[in-house]
C-alpha cells in the first residue's frame, strides 16, 4: 500500500538513457542508419566495378534479342525471340513441372502417409522405408540418378521401348500419341463441363435434402437404382469381354459377355446385390491382376498367370462381398452412381450425337527419329519424377502427423454414436487433420516449386536455368537477371501462402 | 486416489420412476475375459445388469473397470466368453456391432465432444447421419436435451469455449440425443474442477430419477449412496466383491475391499 502511494507521489527519476522508450528508438535509428549505409555502399560499389568492366546495366535488355536455342517450350521459341519471351519460357516451364509434381506428389504421399498408418505389418513397413530411404537422400542426388542412370540408359533411337498405347521409350524421353481433337471436339468438351456442374448441383441438392428430412430426395432413388444397374452392367461387360476376348479367347465372347452382364446387374436391383457386387469385383480384378502378373512375369505360362489372379481376384471379390452385405439400402446411400454416369454419359453421347472424332496422331519411327505424336524429354521426365517421389515423402510424413494428431478419443466418441467408418472419416476425423495437414503442406509445395530450380542441374529449361543460366552469359545482365529470377519464385510463394493463410483462417478452431 | 471424492447434491431423491425390471437384462456379460497381448486384463467377467439399474463400478486404477465398460459397447474387444447387449451378442460382426452402439450412449472422462463443430452440431450429427431424422427435428431434441443439461445458451458457441463442467454436460446431452436405453459413464467427473463436478453428478442424478439403466465407473461415492442399486468392486481385472452401496460401504466382505474403502472414506 505504501509503496504504491509513494510511487504516485513522486515522480520516478531516471536517467533518459534507462528509459525503454528513448532506448528503443536509439536502437531502432542506429540499426536502420548501419543498413541504409551498408545498401549505398553495396549499390555505389557494383555500379562502379561495373563501370570499371565497362558494362551496362538496366532492363532495356528485355526487349533485345535472345539468339539462344531452348530445349522444351510450351510456346514457340526461335533464336530470334525477346529475353522477355525467354523469361516466360522459363516460367511456363517450371510451373508445369511444379503443377504436375504438386499433383503427383500429393496423391502418391497421402496414399504412403496412409499406408504408415496402416494395421498391415507389411504394408506399414513398406510405406517406412520408403519415406526413411527418399527423404534421406538429397535431391540432387535422386535428379541426377533418375537422368543418368535410368532415363539416358534406355536403348537408343532404333531399339526404343514399345509402351501400351503407342507410346515409346528411348534415350530421347518418351514419345506418346499426340490428341489432334477436330471442331466438334469443342462441343464434347463443353458438355463434359456442363455435366460436371450438373452432376454436382445434383450432388449437393441430395447431401442438402438428406440432412434436411432424413433420407435423400424420392425423386432421385429410381434413377440411381438404375443408373447403379447401367454402371454395374459397363463394368462387367468390359471386364468380361476383356477376359473372354483376350485372356481366354472365345468366339462369340461379345454375345456372352453381354448376357453374363445384364444378369449381375439385374442381380444387383435384388437382393443379390451383395453377390452382384461380388461378381463385379472378381471380373474386374481378374482382368487387372492378370494384366499385370502377365506384365511383370512374362516368363512365367501364363495358365499359371491366370490361375494366381483368378484366386487373387476371389480374395478381393470375398471382401467386397462381405463389406457389402453390411451397407445401408440403395435407397440410404449416396447416389454416386448416378452421377458419375451423368459425368460420362453425357460427353459420351454428345461425342456420338454431333460426330465428334478424338484422333491421335501417333508416333512413327523413321529413319533416325520419330515423326508425330509429343515427345517428353527425359530432363522433363527425371525433373517431374525426382520432385513427386522426394516430395510426397515429406508429404506422406505430414499426412501421418495430421491423422495421430486428431485424439483417440474422437474416434471412440464418434463410434460410441454409432457413426460408421465411412462418416465417421467424413465429418470427424478428416476436417480435424486437414487443420494440421495443411500448413506444412503448404510449405511442401513451395519447397517442390523451388526446389525445380535443380533441374538446371539436368539441363530441363525452368526458370532458373534460363533466366539465371543461358540469359546471364548471353546478356551479362547478372543483377538484373538475378532480381527477376527472385522477384518471380518470391511472387510465387507469397501468393501460396496468401491462399493458405486465408485457408487457415476460415477453419480455425474456435477457442475462448 | 487423488480423484477420489465425497460430492454429494443435497436434495431428495425422487425414487418413483427408479424401478428395477424383474425380468427383462439390460446387460449380459457371462465368463468373459480379455487380453492385451499377454496381459489377462479381464477375468471370468460374470455381470447381469437388469434394465433400470444403476451400478456403480469401483476400483483402484488399473482393475479392468473402464476396459469392461468400454467392452460393452466394442471400443474393446473381448476373447472370450459372451456379451450380449439388449438381446444382440457382440462378435465381430459389424451390423451387431452398430445395432449395440446406436442403444448404448457412453460418456467419457475427457468429454471428446467435436471440437470443430459447434455444440448445437456436436449434438445433432449421430441423429442426423446414423438414425436419418430431419435436421429440424434433430436439433429440436437438441435443444430440449440442452435445456435438461441447463444450457441452452451455449447450443451454438464452440466445445473449446466452455468451461469443464459444461462441456461434460454437454457430452451427455449429445448421448441423449440418440435416445439410448443404456448409459455408460467412464469416470466422468475424473477431469472436473471440484466445483464442476456438482453440476454434472446434478445431471447424472436427475437422469437416475428417469429411469435410464445406468453403468458408471466413478469415484464419487456420495453418488453411489445416493442412486446406485448395486456397487462392484473390482481387482486385478476381476469383480471380486458386489452389493447394494449402504452394505458395501458399511460392511464389506473381502479384505482388498477393506482396504480400498479405508483409503478412500478416511
Amino acid at each position: 500500500m505504501t509503496i504504491r502511494e509513494l510511487g504516485r507521489d513522486t515522480a520516478p527519476r531516471m536517467s533518459f538513457f534507462n528509459d525503454p522508450v528513448i532506448r528503443g528508438i536509439i536502437y531502432q535509428v542506429v540499426v536502420a542508419a548501419l543498413l541504409l549505409a551498408f545498401v549505398y555502399w553495396v549499390i555505389g560499389n557494383t555500379a562502379a566495378n561495373l563501370a570499371a568492366q565497362k558494362k551496362t546495366n538496366g532492363f532495356d535488355f528485355l526487349w533485345k534479342t535472345a539468339g539462344f536455342d531452348i530445349s522444351f517450350a510450351l510456346m514457340p521459341w526461335s533464336r530470334a525471340s525477346y529475353y522477355w519471351e525467354a523469361l516466360v519460357v522459363g516460367i511456363t516451364n517450371t510451373l508445369l513441372v511444379a503443377f504436375i509434381g504438386v499433383v503427383f506428389a500429393t496423391m502418391l504421399g497421402f496414399t504412403i502417409g496412409i499406408a504408415r498408418l496402416s494395421s498391415n505389418f507389411i504394408i506399414a513397413r513398406l510405406a517406412a522405408v520408403y519415406i526413411e530411404t527418399i527423404r534421406n537422400i538429397p535431391l540432387l542426388l535422386q535428379l541426377f540418378f533418375w537422368y543418368f542412370a535410368v532415363l539416358k540408359t534406355m536403348p537408343s533411337v532404333r531399339q526404343s521401348i514399345a509402351l501400351p498405347f503407342d507410346a515409346f521409350i528411348n534415350q530421347r524421353g518418351i514419345m506418346v500419341p499426340r490428341p489432334t481433337p477436330d471442331q466438334e471436339f469443342a462441343w464434347v468438351m463443353v458438355a463434359l463441363v456442363g455435366a460436371l456442374i450438373v452432376a454436382v448441383a445434383i450432388g449437393g441438392w441430395a447431401a442438402r435434402v438428406r440432412t434436411r428430412t432424413g433420407r435423400y430426395p424420392s425423386q432421385i432413388v429410381w434413377p440411381s437404382k438404375v443408373a447403379d444397374a447401367v454402371v454395374t452392367f459397363l463394368v462387367a461387360f468390359l471386364a468380361l469381354a476383356l477376359l473372354l476376348g483376350l485372356v481366354f479367347p472365345i468366339a462369340s465372347f461379345v454375345v456372352v459377355s453381354a448376357v453374363i452382364a445384364a444378369a449381375v446387374a439385374l442381380g444387383s436391383l435384388t437382393r443379390y446385390a451383395a453377390i452382384a457386387k461380388g461378381a463385379v469385383t472378381f471380373f474386374v480384378s481378374f482382368v487387372l491382376f492378370n494384366a499385370l502378373l502377365g506384365f511383370m512375369f512374362g516368363w512365367v505360362p501364363s495358365l499359371v498367370v491366370s490361375l494366381v489372379s483368378a484366386l487373387t481376384a476371389l480374395v478381393v471379390a470375398q471382401v467386397v462381398y462381405a463389406n457389402t452385405a453390411n451397407r445401408p439400402p440403395s435407397d440410404a446411400r449416396f447416389p454416386l452412381a448416378l452421377l458419375v454416369l451423368i459425368i460420362v454419359g453425357v460427353p459420351a453421347l454428345v461425342y456420338w450425337a454431333t460426330d465428334a472424332s478424338l484422333a491421335f496422331e501417333v508416333p512413327v519411327l523413321e529413319r533416325f527419329n520419330f515423326k508425330g505424336g509429343l515427345q517428353l524429354p527425359p530432363e522433363f521426365i527425371a525433373l517431374a519424377f525426382g520432385l513427386t517421389i522426394y516430395t510426397a515423402s515429406f508429404i506422406a510424413e505430414t499426412v501421418r502427423a495430421g491423422i495421430l494428431a486428431v485424439n483417440r478419443g474422437q474416434t471412440e466418441a464418434a463410434q460410441s454414436l454409432g457413426l460408421k467408418d465411412g462418416d465417421r472419416l467424413r465429418l470427424v476425423i478428416v476436417p480435424q487433420a486437414m487443420r494440421v495437414i495443411v500448413p506444412p503442406l503448404t510449405s511442401q509445395y513451395l519447397n517442390l516449386t523451388k526446389n525445380s530450380s535443380l533441374g538446371a542441374a539436368i539441363g530441363y529449361p525452368e526458370l532458373f536455368n534460363v533466366f539465371g543460366g543461358t540469359s546471364i552469359s548471353q546478356s551479362g545482365r547478372a543483377i538484373e537477371c538475378m532480381a527477376i529470377i527472385m522477384v518471380v519464385y518470391l511472387t510465387f510463394s507469397l501468393i501460396t501462402s496468401a491462399i493458405m493463410n486465408w485457408y487457415n483462417g476460415r477453419v480455425r478452431l474456435v477457442e475462448r | 486416489m487423488s480423484q477420489v471424492s465425497e460430492t454429494t447434491v443435497e436434495r431428495e431423491i425422487d425414487t418413483s420412476h427408479m424401478q428395477v425390471s424383474e425380468t427383462e437384462v439390460a446387460i449380459d456379460v457371462v465368463n468373459m475375459h480379455k487380453w492385451y497381448g499377454d496381459f489377462h486384463v479381464l477375468r471370468d467377467i460374470n455381470l447381469r445388469v437388469m434394465t433400470g439399474e444403476r451400478i456403480v463400478i469401483a476400483g483402484p486404477s488399473g482393475s479392468g473397470k473402464s476396459t469392461l465398460i468400454r467392452c460393452i459397447n466394442r471400443l474393446e474387444e473381448h476373447q472370450e466368453g459372451q456379451i450380449i447387449v439388449n438381446g444382440t451378442e457382440l462378435t465381430a460382426d459389424l451390423k451387431r456391432i452398430d445395432e449395440v452402439r446406436r442403444e448404448v450412449g457412453m460418456v467419457f472422462q475427457h468429454f471428446n465432444l467435436f471440437p470443430h463443430l459447434t455444440i448445437l452440431q456436436n449434438l445433432t450429427l449421430a441423429p442426423i447421419w446414423v438414425r436419418g431424422i430431419p435436421k429440424a427435428e434433430a436439433e429440436a431434441t437438441a435443444m430440449h436435451y440442452l435445456e435438461r443439461v441447463k444450457i441452452p445458451e451455449q447450443a451454438n458457441k464452440y466445445p473449446g469455449q466452455l468451461s469443464g463442467g459444461q462441456q461434460q454436460r454437454v457430452a451427455i446431452a449429445r448421448s441423449l440425443c440418440m435416445q439410448p436405453k443404456i448409459m455408460l459413464f467412464d469416470e466422468p467427473t475424473s477431469a472436473l474442477d471440484p466445483e464442476m463436478v456438482k453440476e454434472v453428478l446434478e445431471v447424472m442424478i436427475s437422469l437416475a430419477e428417469d429411469g435410464m439403466t445406468m453403468i458408471c465407473v466413478t469415484h464419487e461415492m456420495g453418488f453411489a449412496r445416493q442412486v446406485a442399486n448395486r456397487v462392484i468392486f473390482m481387482d486385478q481385472g476381476q469383480i471380486i466383491e458386489e452389493n447394494e452401496p449402504e452394505a458395501f460401504f458399511s460392511n464389506p466382505q473381502h479384505e482388498r475391499t477393506k482396504l480400498f474403502l479405508s483409503q478412500i472414506l478416511h
